[in-house]
């Protein structure tokens, strides 16, 4: 079973990289008014079970993908295409 | 009951060495230079060395900064030991990566994250050191001012305010960065921080660095030195 999960910066914490690549978007004459950059992470579960990959990915989330105490996840299984 | 240590007894400091750590031969050489018996361990080693009194984690880029800084090298076997360890009331100071490896093993609070500046820095600062009576710091002038320098590309720390709050209430912070000298838009100009048992300790600056009259400071003995000092007077209240 095919799953994604996205990493983002906490709101209102200081995302310096964001800033970087909005003021880079701006040089290219990008009307932009901010850029935040977060992570993705594509995964290839063993797992059928959609409970099971839901609680699977919220323990791999809480234990290593993110860092709770400055980024927030969401996490997603695709479908079978 | 006081404890007197034999100043001539040399405490085993383990340095564990993982795949892109780069300055823990720095490390070897300072601690041995103030008294320690300094031992660099491969991560992949399942417990410390005998009569281990202290671990040092180095500065360094382990496994590349892959995910987040110090994100992979807390799942080292090794670490394993090193959590054990200082559950256990053991010594611990993690330098720079080593710091960010403790905040991701959860051992120490805090995270720490790219400078704000998003460039590397790389020089002296002067520190106040908030506390004299700790492992870390003991040999430091009271009140006084240390000079060590830095060199990361990620080592804001940070804290909310809630966690910061607690730490302030319990004197966790042992470092900071003098006004006008945060090099990286640290929270609070945190540079080093202790657990709340006061066995455990991290700091961005790099002591180790800092040892020999030929390249500037030698604040950094001081740090390192009062470590070993502590680590010695360890191993004397177990004989």
């Amino acid at each position: 079973m095919k799953a994604r999960v996205l990493v983002r910066p906490r709101a209102g914490i200081l995302d310096p990289q964001g800033q970087a690549v909005e003021s880079s978007l701006r040089q290219l004459g990008f009307a932009v008014d901010e850029a935040r950059v977060g992570r993705l992470v594509d995964l290839e579960l063993a797992t059928d079970d959609a409970a099971e990959a839901h609680a699977q990915l919220e323990r791999m989330c809480e234990q290593l993908l993110a860092n709770p105490l400055i980024e927030t996840y969401e996490v997603a299984l695709l479908e079978e295409s | 009951m006081t404890v007197t240590a034999d100043a001539d007894l040399r405490p085993r400091v383990a340095i564990p060495v993982f795949p892109g750590s780069n300055d823990d031969r720095d490390a070897e050489l300072a601690l041995r230079r103030v008294g320690a018996d300094p031992v660099r361990v491969w991560h992949d080693e399942p417990s410390l060395p005998p009569r281990t009194a202290a671990v040092v984690l180095p500065g360094g880029f382990s496994y590349g900064d892959y995910l987040r800084c110090g994100a992979i090298a807390r799942f080292s076997p090794l670490m394993r030991a090193v959590a054990a360890f200082a559950d256990a009331g053991g010594l611990v100071l993690g330098i720079c990566n080593g710091f960010q490896i403790l905040t991701e093993a959860r051992l120490l609070p805090g995270t720490l994250r790219p400078n704000a500046s998003l460039s590397f820095v790389c020089r002296d600062v002067a520190l106040r050191v908030e506390r004299t009576d700790t492992a870390l710091t003991s040999r430091c002038p009271s009140g006084g001012k240390v000079t060590i320098p830095v060199k990361h590309g990620e080592g804001c720390w940070f804290a909310n305010d809630e966690l910061l709050a607690e730490l302030e209430a319990h004197e966790q912070v042992l470092l900071r960065y003098e006004p006008g000298e945060n090099p990286n838009g640290a929270v609070a100009d945190v540079a080093g921080v202790a657990n709340r048992d006061g066995n455990v300790f991290g700091l961005m600056p790099h002591p180790e660095h800092a040892v020999d009259p030929l390249l500037g400071s030698t604040d950094g003995a001081l740090l390192l030195g009062s470590l070993v000092d502590a680590a010695r007077l360890s191993i004397a209240a177990l004989v």
